[in-house]
């Protein structure tokens, strides 16, 4: 499942992503890392059988972790099959049919927002 | 030697007789006939596209108020409108934004709202004369409540377009669309082999008084459109048509991030085959469309061109830019072209929509010329400091807390043994090293990431690029990184004290 991981300002200069791996032997898979000196969040993947885990040992260390469960959504009557959203996805979740029609694969979506600011329509949103 | 008249194609479309194809269509038929056999063949091709087109707008009358108001000045749901024609009459451009939510909503989509019924709010004022008292006015209207409401869009239909990608290390917001740093995608715009005047290049059937499909109902190009530039292939069309006929599957609102509000038109040509030479024209493939990919890196009217590029390569879906696949985003919709053409060809077949000559041919030669500009354009080298504190990269912190005392100047450019720029080093560099007791040398302090600008650069683009970054200076660099100045904010308040 993909998670999102968070490290507030207070705890960034603590190694929390090492440490939790170190101590769980748990593998993530970092997809997406902004970390600077003041705030830090990272998307990656974590078998479904592990992230309850991984989360207790990242949450002791002060980060939230969350789980991506809610893709981005396409209003339909909004959209008009431009395709502008394609090329700024990171995870390809978005690809044109055989009749020029957007389709999205929303398994792939990591929730980072890169193609609601591109859409002209407004057609894309994260969340309920 | 094929020959065929308006007057005969509309008979055939009056009996229902008449052969219309798209122009994606049209392509095989050719490939299997040869023009000759297709223009034998076919009467009328339809071309659609379904894009964003920023030169539209609004012309509408409001019909007179009691008392009577001469509007100077108005606004459609804070959005303002051009009311300086006579006292009822304004023209609403659909690049307008709200005065009050900004680049969010703008004129195109209040001609949006209006077509979909929506009411709308009104707030006009004027100065008042003794034939129109009334000083200020506020209301509410729809679509059906206004004389006339008519599209009058400038420039549409560009017969094809560059397509955009950025060489910076951050995310441009354009009109363009979001481009991602370091070549991250190209975005493009145009339907290609539907695209009208790709179809018509020489414009022998598309011109003024051409009957057309525009946003879904039946309007008219009114001549070429502005910035119509047909000696490089890049020609326009102005448009008229009827908002009230118009339906919002083909006439949509947007804005783009960053930039402001557009207005998507869909817009179809008929083009009538009347003869081998059109029916050739009209089998035009996506490759056969060439067009440039340019860097928006550069804030300049000439931006660089990166390479050429046809309509097939940037609709595959990726291009290649320096070895590398680079991801393609289109921002007008094929889809919605395609179905315009349809549409378009449903209403030649059904007898409803007829084929028109032009009564004025439109230019076929011309370039559209850059603006003239009577004011020189203040570039760096003539507000930046030429003076300039210097130090070497090897140089002791202590040498450097002398250089900056001495000199009383807060910005050290670091250089190295063969004089290039490599860091800077500010007072406030020198009092963390202090504060944390380190000493070594200039280089283990200094910030090597540097901002730099060059000596003929506009000073808009450095300020801008300062206000970016919340830097307070940048040194100014030669193509071999010499230290040439430095420019500061300092400079760009002085210079604007003497502006105005």
């Amino acid at each position: 499942m993909k998670i999102k991981i968070t490290i507030p300002t207070e705890r960034i200069h603590n190694p929390i992503i090492s440490e939790s791996i170190v101590e769980t032997g748990i593998l993530i898979n970092i997809m997406v890392a902004n970390i600077d000196s003041t705030y830090g969040e990272l998307i990656a993947d974590v078998s479904d059988l592990r992230f309850d885990k991984i989360k207790k040992a990242m949450e002791s260390r002060g980060a939230v972790v969350s789980i991506l469960d809610r893709p981005i959504h396409r209003d339909e009557e909004e959209c008009i099959d431009c395709g502008a959203c394609i090329s700024v996805c990171p995870m390809n979740v978005y690809s044109f049919d055989n009749d020029w029609n957007v389709q999205v694969d929303e398994k792939k979506c990591i929730q980072c927002g890169m193609c609601i600011k591109m859409c002209p329509h407004g057609a894309l949103k994260l969340g309920d | 030697m094929i020959k065929k008249s308006i007057h005969e194609i509309n008979k055939k479309i009056e009996d229902g007789s008449v052969n219309v194809v798209t122009a994606e269509e049209m392509v095989t038929i050719v490939e299997e006939l040869d023009a000759e056999g297709a223009a034998k063949e076919v009467d009328v091709v339809t071309t659609g596209t379904f894009g964003a087109m920023c030169s539209s707008g609004l012309m509408l009358n409001l019909g007179h108020s009691e008392p009577p108001i001469k509007i100077q000045k108005l606004w459609f749901n804070h959005v303002e409108a051009y009311s300086g024609v006579a006292a009822v009459d304004a023209y609403l451009g659909a690049a307008q934004i709200s005065d009050t939510r900004g680049i969010q909503y703008g004129g195109a989509h209040v001609i949006e709202d209006l077509l979909r019924g929506k009411e709308v709010n009104i707030h006009a004022t004027s100065y008042g004369t003794d034939c129109y008292p009334r000083k200020v006015l506020d209301t509410t209207i729809t679509l059906e409540d206004l004389n006339e409401a008519i599209l009058l869009n400038p420039r549409n239909a560009y017969q094809k377009y560059a397509a955009a990608t950025n060489s910076s290390k951050r995310i441009l917001n354009t009109y363009m669309g979001e481009l991602l740093p370091n070549f991250g995608n190209v975005t493009y715009s145009g339907a290609g082999v539907l695209s009208p005047l790709s179809n018509d290049p020489n414009y022998e059937t598309i011109g003024m008084g051409t009957r057309i499909f525009i946003g879904g109902a039946q309007g008219y190009v009114i001549g070429n459109g502005t910035q119509h530039s047909p000696s490089s292939g890049f020609g326009t069309l102005m448009l008229k048509g009827n908002l009230k006929e118009m339906n919002p599957d083909y006439l949509r609102a947007a804005s783009f991030s960053g930039y402001g509000t557009t207005l998507y038109m869909g817009i179809g040509i008929p083009i009538p085959i009347l003869n081998e030479k059109l029916a050739a024209a009209t089998a035009v493939r996506d490759e056969d469309i060439t067009t440039i990919i340019q860097d928006y890196a550069v804030g300049s009217r000439e931006k660089p061109i990166i390479k050429n590029i046809n309509y097939s390569e940037l609709r595959s879906g990726s291009v290649q830019i320096n070895g590398k696949d680079v991801p393609t985003s289109s921002l007008s919709s094929f889809k919605n072209a395609r179905k315009i053409a349809n549409e378009l060809k449903e209403w030649v077949k059904h007898g409803k929509f007829f084929v028109s000559m032009p009564v004025e041919r439109l230019p076929a030669e011309g370039l559209a010329k850059p603006m003239k500009q009577t004011q020189a354009v203040p570039l760096v080298r003539d507000v930046m400091s030429s003076f300039i504190v210097t130090i070497k990269r090897d140089q002791t912190v202590q040498d450097a807390a002398k250089k900056i005392w001495e000199n009383a100047f807060n910005h050290l450019a670091v250089i190295s043994d063969t004089g290039e720029l490599v860091g800077i080093l500010t007072a406030w560099d020198i009092s963390k090293a202090v504060a944390e007791n380190c000493f070594d040398s200039v280089e283990s302090i200094m910030t090597k990431k540097v901002l730099t600008c060059a000596p003929n650069e506009p000073v808009d683009l450095a300020a801008r690029r300062l206000d970016r970054y919340g830097v307070s200076a940048m040194p100014v660099i030669d193509t071999q990184r010499r230290v040439l100045g430095i420019i500061t904010s300092d400079n760009i308040s002085k210079l604007l004290a003497r502006r105005y």
